[in-house]
């Protein structure tokens, strides 16, 4: 009985995964490899002999390195002071600086680009359509999962190691230098590969800021599947990326392995200190930098911008979301902000299901070594999504799906699973922390009292996974409202999402195409922000985005 | 055979042996108390016997009847854990009521607060777990356990976090809660005041095996070894024809006399031998000598000695015979 339960807890999730996932990613992998019927690796190295594939990994590799270093360089003071130091108000600024994370790449590139525009006001600096405007962009993105990462640990190291340090009569950078850095490393380290992860996969931002001069392999392969049919070259670019991407995920997890095991860590305790003037004023000078004029200019723009119409400020931007401007969409904005909510709780509902099941089975513990790397596979198994492109799922989901035995092409219910299967890695990194938290030993308590192996998984997994459910739906629920990669494949215009409106709005002349974009990005990051800030609010200490 | 037999068990971790071929019985109401260093395998002799560690051989059985097939949550046994494992989501009542969910609603908050009682905190079910103290907290635990009766309680070092004025107080506790409830206990400790204030016997363990089982008095006065009198304090153990010298301690030949902490005397008409150290601890004076046979010996003093020899004799009721 327990044995079939397990099985299928096991196999549910697994064989969505590889129907949803694993089937139309190889589907459209294996396109690369076949022309006129039979294997050939001529299309491959077409793809890999011409230089504007080299430019395009270049780029991608460019900016995704420029992003982390520079999300790294800030993210540290930013984690000192908001997660070290304590002081009235830092409950606020660390919410407000994890809004950026979670809102739709559409709106942030919206928001920048029309900050950088000509006529916007820093269209001085000249930034429009360039390298640097993407890495800001990139940054403005992910300078929280650095800042989280890093802080949640550092909250809990030791200080007597730096105390000690400090008597033997090493200065304050010295300390930092010697002691601080190498035990904050592996978090830094896991922080930034995630970090990398996403800025080399990077998709929306990139559609929206990069004009015509700027790609990554992921809107290289959206451009090749979508506007040359080129199959043989996106599946060579996916497992490019494939490739980019399974290496950061090996240096994430090495570098997470080592944080876990290495570390003198103050169990609950914090070693927080109040915040002091002298000691504490260069890192909070650089975090309020970033936090009013990297995260709060283009959020403040964004929202101002909105009222901005050709004849003086007003809310003809909103009162056209009830239109479809002009014919440019085929529904009313209010209507598709209708069908994302829809869509993101089906997608929602799906991912937390097979995201309890999954986290479930990996937090288990098996005594025999066949089942220990069975269920550490598992784990790593889930993980990839986070990794394939989201555009690849797309369209793999496009030329997969649509034939029998499966032939989910007009079905509805293909972007609420495209969604929920990019939401399904955030789902598990929330709950597992929290059930893998659990001392071994409660189980064993509960046993001894009489409790058998359902009562056990109720009362002692169930209650305490209970805490990261909360979160967990508003990762599911943010993510998939604003989910644009697989989606922008996936939509048909007549039955659209938030995100691919504001995409498809912001392609179009006229200034209220324009307005109602920004009106349209301002509701969307709106609601995103409310669903996490929500969700935050049950945040468990152990979840680790 | 009634209450617990444990039969030639084995608990391996890898090529680990914890437990080597231990043999355990245990009466119905009786406390058996498991003294061993750390790593000695006591520990995990309470796992196999709860069923938390797979025997790698022998047998667990209970009123004659083998109950290693029996999964943990159906043996009927409970567990008091070392850091009390309570379940920090529930209140002090929900946690006493854990193993109580198969009786009536009204039956289980008479339950909770009757072992409340028994334990010294009534009036503390509506408190959060995580607000107590570590005393009130094992305290908790313990009724916890007790809760659905269980028909052998097994107590894995239940005060070594706890310090040492507490724990003194607790073992107390303990004792008078296991004797009024009538419970069956084996209680492992590395601790031999608590093992001997609790227990109708008491075992001491080392390198997975069970080397001695006696009640409390016989332990003392005839430890089986050298091994089990050395962990109990006795030294130095001494040839016998230095026994007859200092002292009325006979020992055949082949046997060793060990001294225990009040084993060597001072006395006037005694061996003098050279004072090496005298040092005061807890009101007494430990004076350090050097025996003849060139091994170090504590006497205790009321008040630190003059001059650089001391004469002193054994006290046979301080003393016990090993085998050599």
């Amino acid at each position: 009985m327990a044995v079939a339960l397990w099985s299928l807890a096991v196999l549910v999730p697994l064989g969505f995964l590889a129907v949803f996932f694993a089937w139309p990613v190889a589907g459209l992998v294996g396109r690369g490899f076949v022309a006129d019927g039979a294997f050939s690796l001529d299309g491959v190295r077409s793809v890999l002999s011409a230089p504007r594939t080299w430019r395009i990994i270049g780029q991608t590799l460019g900016q995704a390195v420029a992003g982390t270093v520079v999300a790294v360089l800030l993210g540290i003071p930013g984690a000192y002071l908001l997660y070290r130091c304590r002081f009235p108000g830092r409950a606020l600024l660390r919410a407000v600086v994890s809004v950026p994370f979670v809102l739709p790449t559409v709106v942030v590139g919206v928001a920048f680009r029309s900050l950088f525009a000509a006529q916007g006001p820093l269209g001085g600096l000249g930034l429009d359509e360039t390298f640097a405007a993407i890495v800001v962009a990139l940054v403005f993105f992910n300078y929280s999962v650095i800042v989280r990462t890093v802080g949640a640990l550092w909250s809990r190291l030791d200080p007597r190691a730096a105390e000690a340090a400090q008597l033997l009569g090493a200065s304050p950078l010295r300390v930092f230098l010697t002691v601080t850095l190498p035990a904050i490393a592996p978090a830094v380290l896991s922080g930034a590969s995630l970090v990398f992860l996403f800025c080399a996969s990077a998709f929306g931002i990139v559609m929206v800021m990069g004009g015509v001069r700027f790609s990554t392999i992921e809107t290289e392969i959206w451009y090749q599947t979508t506007q040359l049919l080129d199959l043989p070259a996106a599946a060579a670019l996916s497992i490019v990326q494939l490739v980019v991407v399974v290496a950061a995920l090996v240096i994430a997890g090495r570098a997470r392995t080592r944080a876990e095991h290495a570390l003198r860590l103050r169990g609950d305790a914090t070693a927080e200190q109040p915040w002091r003037w002298r000691r504490d004023l260069l890192p909070t000078l650089i975090t309020a930098s970033v936090v009013v004029g990297l995260l709060g200019v283009p959020m403040v723009h964004l929202v101002v911008r909105s009222f901005v119409t050709a004849d003086g400020w007003g809310w003809r931007n909103y009162e056209l979301l009830a239109t479809t401007g002009s014919g440019s969409l085929a529904v009313p904005v209010w209507t598709a902000a209708a069908n994302s909510l829809v869509i993101a709780a089906q997608a929602s509902a799906i991912a937390v299901l097979l995201g309890v099941l999954v986290s479930l089975v990996a937090s288990r513990r098996p005594r025999s070594t066949g089942l220990a790397i069975g269920v550490r596979a598992l784990d790593a198994a889930f993980m990839l999504p986070l990794g394939v492109s989201a555009v690849t799922v797309g369209f793999g989901f496009l030329i997969t799906l649509n034939r029998p035995p499966l032939d989910l092409r007009t079905s509805p219910i293909l972007i609420p699973i495209a969604q929920a299967i990019v939401a399904l890695p955030l789902v598990v990194r929330t709950l597992l922390p929290v059930l893998r938290a659990i001392d071994p030993r409660q189980r064993e308590a509960a046993a001894m009292l009489g409790a058998g192996q359902g009562r056990v998984l109720a009362t002692i997994d169930g209650a305490l996974a209970l805490r990261g459910l909360g979160l967990a739906i508003g990762f599911a629920f943010a993510t998939s409202l604003g989910e644009f990669g697989a989606t922008s494949f996936l939509s048909r215009p007549e039955h659209p999402t938030l995100p691919t409106v504001v995409f498809r709005l912001i392609g179009r002349p006229g200034a209220d195409n324009f307005g109602m974009a920004m009106a349209a990005s301002v509701v969307l990051a709106v609601l995103t922000a409310a669903v996490m800030a929500a969700a935050e609010l049950v945040r468990p200490k152990e979840a680790e985005l | 055979m009634r209450g617990l037999g444990v039969s030639g068990a084995v608990v391996r971790y890898g090529e680990l042996v914890a437990v080597d071929a231990v043999d355990l019985a245990v009466e119905p109401g009786e406390i058996v108390a498991l003294l061993g260093a750390s790593g000695s395998g006591k520990s995990s002799l309470l796992r196999g016997i709860a069923g938390l560690e797979p025997l790698a051989a022998g047998s667990i059985g209970w009123d004659g009847r083998d109950v290693s097939g029996v999964p943990v949550y159906a043996r009927g046994f409970g567990m008091m854990f070392q850091d009390g494992q309570l379940f920090n989501h529930l209140s002090v009542e929900g946690n006493i009521a854990y193993g109580l969910y198969r009786e009536p609603r009204a039956r289980r908050g008479v339950r909770v607060a009757e072992l409340l009682d028994v334990v010294g905190l009534p009036g503390y079910g509506k408190r959060r777990v995580d607000e107590l103290s570590g005393g009130q907290a094992q305290r908790v635990a313990l009724a916890r356990s007790l809760a659905p009766r269980p028909r052998l309680l097994l107590l894995d070092e239940p005060l070594s976090a706890l310090d040492r004025n507490l724990r003194e107080h607790l073992v107390g506790v303990l004792g008078d809660a296991l004797r009024t409830t009538g419970t069956t206990a084996i209680y492992v400790t590395h601790d031999q005041d608590e093992a001997f204030a609790l227990a109708d016997r008491v075992g001491v363990m080392a390198d997975g095996r069970l080397l001695q089982l006696d009640a409390p008095e016989m332990l003392w006065r005839r430890p089986a070894s050298r091994e089990v009198a050395e962990f109990l304090g006795y030294e130095p153990f001494i040839a016998p024809g230095l026994a007859a010298r200092l002292g009325r301690v006979r020992a055949a030949e082949g046997e060793l006399v060990a001294i225990g902490p009040a084993g060597l005397v001072a006395a006037s008409g005694g061996v003098v031998v050279p004072i090496e150290e005298q040092r005061h601890q807890r009101g007494e004076v430990l004076i350090d000598v050097r025996l003849p046979d060139g091994q170090l010996a504590t006497v205790r003093s009321a008040e630190k000695v003059a001059g650089e020899g001391l004469g002193v004799a054994l006290d046979p009721t301080g003393c016990a015979v090993v085998p050599g």
